[in-house]
Formats: structure tokens, sequence, C-alpha cells
């Protein structure tokens, strides 16, 4: 029997079932269903006290009591007023939300669970509830009937289910007609729970890590040694090329900054050869640094002041190593914290110089004062100015679709440069439908922490409308490769393609440009970067190879 | 129930207002002490509200981009929906607030489970009926300028010709009465009707509808059955307007339930959700250009933080750093 933190738990039959229609019940009276499957497990107090941070203890989300502190009720009210005061958008999505249901069915989870209160509004009124009663004259008076209630340790618990069922993908900000982007108010509600000592483990375990190592993974810095060298032995294998590692190194031009889930795990382990090959064929004097080994940062998951606490290693390093400017690699909350955070809460990164393509000399005037730009900005200008040798024949078994992940679409806009590279090198591309690409893609189901098993249910429920986008590309199209240029769809989209959309493998960007790469010196190309033998490759004895 | 408790709200002040319009005191009252304090409560509650949400800083740059950001010259950028820059910030909010831009990419999503299959459907019909109530409670503010002023400015001579362009009906119907009207019905309806809204809709959802509708319903009674004397109507509205209230003698009661409405109104603006209004102008994710990194953004209330500085990384992995071949700042 499968349990409820394994795919074959699930039928698909059942998960399709969704009923959108509300209970009947209203929802101050409809209590949370804590089902194994559906939550994620607490953060361990070992961790909140690596970070030093309030309340640390041992609970269980099934527990009745979760020991909250003493004056608990004080403290939430008063980091609400706190946080009222000083981000306009709290206090303004608290107030103007009309309730007209513009954004409820745009939230994948609500689309493949039904939970009302999956409904970006209903989630954020779960909050707005109790900022009513406490702020507001109407809530005051009229209470329960103008959706005012008292903060119960109920309201706690279900802030708690509902805020980490929510991937801060900002999906329904793009349809409300007020900007109301229920990720802010997510966020804003998982630091209130962070002032109890209320965390998920998926999330702050890897922020500890962060912390401390450099990277959510815990590799210490010989450990990245050993993993990147062993990388470069496959990447020997497949081309016959010897690329060089640089690590921590002094004086180079460029610092590049991946983030970590591309050093261990498959498929994103594969973009990371891409990297290593990328930047030996066009002799980049770049290094990666052990220290800030991670752009990742799952910091924005727990709260604003951790996001800057984790991501103050970027600039520090550049600075230290005395770089010039900054690459990023392909990934998605990476970039939501490079683009809209870094600048503001780590810079001003005066030391640095404007990012310009030592390749093409293209200088990158969007990123001018943030100093940090995108692969594929970069890959995009190479590719135009003809700086890399292509042959996208080699990629002609892979029929692929792009998944725009949420961060770089909706908290960036970065839609075009990876289009290009791929279609460069990729002969057979097809886009998913309007609904479900660019700013109104869908989210993988398991960003902003909720990646993990235990949570499997809503991870197949919330990856439903990715999936069945991708399914509908397979049907109509054979389309049997996903591109992503993000860790954390890298490895959770797997798990959805594998349950949604059988047989559409996932890949990252870079790893489908180096296997299009024709490099100096290489061997003949009969290996992909997976080391599988490349489909349609005469494996002939004169050494030569070739496409039939 | 919060429909209901909504509807005996704006019946019982409709009500009020009415009996009030019977005698000469509840004429003085309702006429005259009432609208002003309305008036007072309505602008102060805003500019109270306006400047809460002013007051608040805006740490970092926030914006919900829609389309291509603005980066390498070949690529075309979404100006408008990806702006990086005051004027395409300026397109994007004008189009949001005057033709509410983001309501126009509403969707409908509808999951058959049979086939295994998500289809999305346009919905425009929220969009429509936001529109349609909108356009013609400004078209409707501006044709009861003639009322508060003299001479009537061309202006509303103007909408008022425009309005009332189909010439049906004595007095002429106008467009936008039913069209206001109609829209109020529909979001109405929709609200009870569609279970999704109805499961979140509070009374601050139901009272503003209902009230809105019963000050469209008193206004179109008193103008077409009714038939209330508008000269003296306007004598009473010139002389508010003007600091220098008069009465006159014989205006129809209903007149002063319509106000008493509208008072209502105006003093329930700023406390509920009508305070959308101003609100949507001050939306960090849509009133901000994506230039982040070109301009910086600056977080006024900074503070420094703890971090884990490289000098104390080294000191925990330099043995092994040295050994694995890494260089190190100290020796
Ligand atoms: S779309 Fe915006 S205003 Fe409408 S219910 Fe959702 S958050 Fe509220
Ligand atoms: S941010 Fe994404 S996950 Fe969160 S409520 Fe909005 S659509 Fe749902």
């Amino acid at each position: 029997m499968a349990k409820p933190d394994e795919v074959g738990y699930y039928r698909q039959e059942e998960l399709l079932k969704a009923d959108h229609q509300p209970p009947k019940t209203g929802w101050m009276e409809t209590p949370v269903d804590f089902r194994p499957g559906s939550y994620i497990y607490p953060g361990k107090a070992k961790n909140l006290k690596i970070l030093g941070l309030p309340n640390p203890h041992e609970w269980a989300v099934t527990d009745a009591d979760w020991k909250l502190p003493e004056d608990w009720q004080r403290i939430v009210l008063e980091g609400m007023a706190e946080r009222l005061k000083k981000y306009r958008s709290f206090k303004l999505f608290m107030d103007t939300c009309v309730r007209c249901g513009a954004c409820a069915d745009k939230c994948h989870f609500f689309i493949g669970g039904g939970d009302p209160k999956n409904m970006p509004v209903l989630r954020a009124e779960l909050l707005r509830s109790i900022y009513r009663k406490d702020f507001t004259t109407l809530g005051k008076v009229l209470g329960k009937l103008n959706g005012a209630r008292e903060l119960t340790a109920d309201v706690i618990k279900e802030w708690f289910y509902y805020f980490y069922q929510c991937t801060e993908c900002r999906r329904c900000s793009v349809f409300c007609p007020f900007g109301i982007d229920t990720a802010e108010v997510t966020m804003i509600g998982r630091e209130l729970l962070g002032l109890l000592g209320l965390y998920i483990n998926w999330a702050i375990e890897p922020v500890a890590n962060c912390y401390r190592f450099g990277n959510h993974l815990a590799i210490p810095p010989h450990g990245m040694v050993d993993t990147l060298e062993f990388m470069v032995d496959d990447i020997e294998e497949a081309t016959g090329i010897r690329v060089e590692v640089p690590l921590n190194k002094k004086g180079a031009e460029i610092l590049f900054v991946p983030p970590s889930g591309d050093y261990v795990a498959a498929p994103g382990i594969y973009t990371c050869m891409g990297y290593l090959l990328m930047f030996h064929e066009l002799g980049l004097d770049y290094t990666f640094s052990t220290y800030a080994s991670e752009g990742g940062n799952f910091g924005l998951f727990t709260s604003h002041e951790m996001i800057k606490r984790l991501n103050a290693k970027i600039y520090a390093e550049a600075k230290r190593l005395g770089v010039k400017w900054i690459l990023g690699g392909e990934c998605g909350h990476m970039w939501r914290v490079l683009h809209q955070y870094m600048n503001t809460v780590n810079g001003p990164a005066d030391f640095l110089e404007v990012p310009k393509s030592p390749i093409t000399g293209t200088v990158f005037e969007n990123a001018r004062s943030a100093k940090v730009i995108h692969i594929m900005e970069f890959f995009a200008d190479l590719i135009r100015h003809g700086k890399l040798k292509l042959d996208p024949s080699r990629n002609d078994h892979i029929r692929v679709t792009f998944h725009d992940s949420c961060n770089p679409a909706r908290a960036m806009g970065i839609l075009e440069e990876p289009r290009y590279v791929i279609k460069s090198v990729c002969n057979n591309f097809f886009e998913m439908p309007e609904n479900t690409i660019r700013e109104q893609t869908f989210c993988c189901g398991g960003g902003a922490g909720l990646g993990t098993d235990e949570n499997m249910e809503m991870r197949l429920r919330g990856g439903l409308p990715r999936g069945n986008a991708v399914r509908y590309v397979q049907q109509r199209h054979g389309v049997n490769q996903l591109a992503a240029m993000c860790a954390i769809d890298r490895a959770t989209l797997v798990t959805v393609c594998d349950y949604w959309a059988p047989g559409v493998k996932v890949t990252g960007i870079t790893e489908l440009v180096a296997n299009a790469t024709i490099f100096k010196g290489e061997k003949k190309r009969t290996l992909n970067l997976r080391l599988e033998p490349i489909p349609g490759v005469h494996q002939d004895e004169d050494g030569k190879g070739g496409q039939p | 129930m919060k429909i209901l408790v909504s509807l005996a709200a704006v019946g019982l002040l409709f009500l009020v207002g009415l009996l009030g319009g019977l005698g000469r005191a509840g004429e003085v009252v309702f006429g005259v002490l009432i609208p002003y304090p309305a008036l007072v409560v309505f602008l102060g509650g805003l500019i109270y509200r306006v400047l809460s949400w002013a007051k608040a800083p805006v740490p970092f740059r926030i914006t919900t981009t829609c389309g291509q950001e603005k980066s390498l010259p070949w690529i075309k950028q979404a100006k408008i929906d990806n702006p990086s820059g005051l004027p395409g910030v300026v397109i994007r909010m004008a189009l949001e607030v005057l033709v509410f831009r983001s309501l126009l990419r509403n969707t409908k999503a509808k999951l058959y489970p049979a086939e295994n299959r998500l289809a999305y459907g346009t919905s425009l019909g929220l969009w429509a009926a936001a529109m349609a109530f909108h356009w013609s409670m400004l078209v409707i503010l501006i044709r009861h300028l003639r009322l508060a002023l003299s001479p009537v400015p061309a202006v509303v001579t103007f909408v008022e010709k425009a309005d009332g362009l189909l010439e049906t009906g004595v007095p002429v119907f106008f467009v936008t009465t039913i069209l206001f009207l109609a829209a109020l019905v529909f979001l109405l309806g929709r609200r009870l009707l569609d279970p999704q809204v109805r499961y979140i809709s509070l009374v601050d959802d139901y009272f503003p509808l209902l009230l809105l509708l019963g000050i469209g319903l008193s206004g179109f009674w008193l103008r077409h059955f009714a038939k209330a004397d508008v000269v003296g109507i306007k004598e009473l509205v010139v002389g508010l307007a003007s600091f220098h209230p008069v009465l006159p003698a014989a205006i129809h009661p209903l007149f002063f339930g319509h106000l008493f409405l509208v008072s209502m109104l105006l003093i329930y603006f700023p406390f509920g959700k009508l305070v959308h209004m101003p609100g949507v102008f001050l939306s960090p994710t849509r009133n901000l250009a994506n230039n982040n990194r070109r301009v910086r953004h600056v977080n006024p209330w900074d503070y420094p933080v703890k971090t884990h500085p490289y000098p104390e990384y080294e000191d925990e992995w330099r043995e092994k750093m040295k050994a694995a071949g890494l260089p190190v700042e100290k020796a």
C-alpha cells in the first residue's frame, strides 16, 4: 500500500473530481482538515536556534496544543500593526479587496483542489478577518457579518495550513483589478507565524543550511569541489573535453551564482554540466564561490528579514573576490530575489561594474545598478551575435515545450530570452495553451517551500493545471520534454509530469544549449549530457559520427 | 442573512428619509442638517484613508510584470504591461483605472474530469458590468451637476444630450440610468448566484450594492413617475452648494428619501470596500516601473541584520578548504 507521501497513493480519477462547490458551512465555521499529504512538517527547533529565531520548540501539526508562547495574541497583533505601518502593500491589500472573485479560479491549488480557502481572496481573508476585528471600525461594529473574527489558536492553525498552501506564485495578482498580490499577504502571514516559532521544516532547514554553508543543501566547501569534479568526469565522457572548475578565484571577471539544486540532483546537474561546458567553450574568466554557492533563497519563503540575511553573501563575495559583475543561473525564486530585492536589501553594489559581455561587448543597461544578469540574457545575446556554434539537429529527437517559472515571469518578465535560446538550439518547440504560459503561467505546485513529499496531495493537485497543459501538447504535438529555468521546477515538475503527463521529461535550458553546441575539440558526440545515446546519431566506426 | 441585513438596513434608511420629507422639520434635518456632515465625513474619511496608505512606505519594488521586460535592445518589450519607466506606468495605470484592464483578462477555468481536461473560457461579464456601472455612475454624477450649478456648464448639457440620445419618454430616459441599474442588478445577481462569490460575500458587499440600487431607483422614480419639481430641488441643492441653504416648499418627500440614501452613501464610503476607488492608484504591484536592476529602490526603514560573514565561514572550514585545494584568506 502506498502512503500519503507517495504518488501511488493518489488516483487520478479521485483528484480530478475536485469539487469547486463551497461547503454548506460558512468558511469561519469550517475547520481545517489536517489530512496527511496536505500539510508540511513543522520547523525543527535546532534550525530555529541556528538562525536565532523566537520560540524554537518541537511540535506536530496534529497536536492539539502547538505550544505557542504565553502572550501569543499580543505578539501577532503587534506584529500585524508593525507590518501595516511598514508595508503599503499589506495595508492596501487589507483594505481594497472588493471580493469580486476574479482571482478565485486563478490559483492552481483551488483549480486542482476545490478548497474555497485556496481561492486567493479567501486566503487573504483569513488574515483580513483578524485585521478587521482589531484595526477597522466596521469590523468592530459588525463583527462576523462583516467578516471579522477573534484571533484564536484555531485561526493560527488555519493560517499555517493555508499560508503553506500558497506557492507565492503571484498568478492571482495578474487578474486582480487592484493588483492585490496574495503572495504578499502570504509572506506577511508566514512572518507572523514565524513570530510564534511556527515554520515548516522544508523551508527553515534549507534556510539554516544556507546561513551556515552558503547553500540550501549543506554542501561544505570541500564537498562542492568533489561535486563539481564529478561532473567534470561525466562531461569528459560525453564530449571528450576536460573543463576547469574555477572556485573562489580572486580577480575573476564574473562571479557565477547558480541555485544549489543544480549541484546534486538530476536533471539539474545536467544543466550545471552545461554551465561548465559553455563557460569553458567561451573562455569566460569566471568563478563559482563555495561561500556564495547558492542564489536560491528560501528566506523569501520565510520573512523579508531572512531574504536579506541569506542574500548578503552574494555582494559580499563579489566584493571579496574582486569580480566585475555577477551572472545568475537558471532559477526561479532566486531571480525574484536578485531582481526585485537584492539591490534594495544588500545594495548599493557600487564596487561592481555594469555587466558587459566579454565576448560580444554588449553592455547590459537593464542591470546597470544591480550588476547581475540572467544567464538567458547572456546566452540570448551570444546567440544573436553568432558567437555559439550550434547544431540544433542534435536535439531533433526532443520535442520541447517551455514552462515559464512563476517568478521570472511575474516578478521580472524574462519571457522572450529563454524562448529565443530554446528555438535556437531545438528545431521542435511547441507552446502550451495561451492561458498557461507567460504572465499567466501556472506554478509547478511545489514552489515557496512546498515541494516536499509529505505534501504530495497538494503538489499533485497544485500541479494539475500545469500537468494538464503539458498533457495537451504531449497529445497534440508529441512533446516529450519540458524545459524550465528553475531549480525547484526541475525537482517538482518531474513528479508532476510523471503523474499528469507521463513520458515527458524535464530539462534545464542550458542542458539543451550544451547538447546542441559544437565545442572546439569535442569528440564524436554520441552521448548527451545525461550520458544517454543521442538517438539518430550513427554509432559508426570511422569515429566521425554525424546525423543520418 | 448578510443580504437580508443589508436589505433591511437600506430599506429602513430609505423610509426614514421618506418620512422625514413629509414634515417641515424633517425637511430641514434631511435636506440641510444631514447632507453637510455627510459630506464632511466623506471627504475627511477619504483623506484619512488615503493618508493612512500614503504614510506606509513602499519598502520593495514588487511590480507584477505581465509581459516582456526591457532587456536587450532587439527584444521587444511589453512597454505597458511591463513598464520600465514613468510613461509606461502612467499608461498602465490609466488603462487599469479607465478600462479595468486586469479584469479584461478574466477567464473561467473548468475541469472536465472524464476527459482529464482543464479548459479556460473568456469571462467578461464582470468586466462589462463593472465598466457599465462605473462609467454610468460618472455620467450620472456629471448630469447631477445641473442641480448644483447655475448657470449649467456646457459640459453638463452636452453629456445630458448625448446620454438622452434615445429620446424616448417624457422626460427623456437616460441611457446611463438604465445601464447603471442593470449593471447593479447583474452584480448583485452574480454575487448571489455564483456559489464562490456568494461564499466570500459580506455585508460590506451587499450593503453598498443595495444602497446604490436604492439611490438609483428612487432617483428614477423621482424623475419619471413622481415627476418631482426640479426647480424646487435645484433651489435647495444650489443653496446647499453655495452654503446658503434655502428650503423651498413642496418638494416631493421621495426626494428626501433619495437624498438621505446619498448622504448615507457618503458617510459609508470611507469605511467600507468603496475605498477601492482611491486605493487602486496606490497599488505597488501596478504603479511601479519594473526597473529594479537599473535603478536602485531604497527601503526607508532598512536596518542591519545578522549575517554569516565570510571570515566566520572560513574559520569554520579553513582546514578542509586547504586540503581540498581551495584558496583561503588566512593561511
Ligand atoms: S480579484 Fe482582487 S479584488 Fe477581486 S476578490 Fe480577488 S483580491 Fe479581491
Ligand atoms: S500567489 Fe499563487 S498560490 Fe498563492 S494564492 Fe495566488 S495564485 Fe494561489
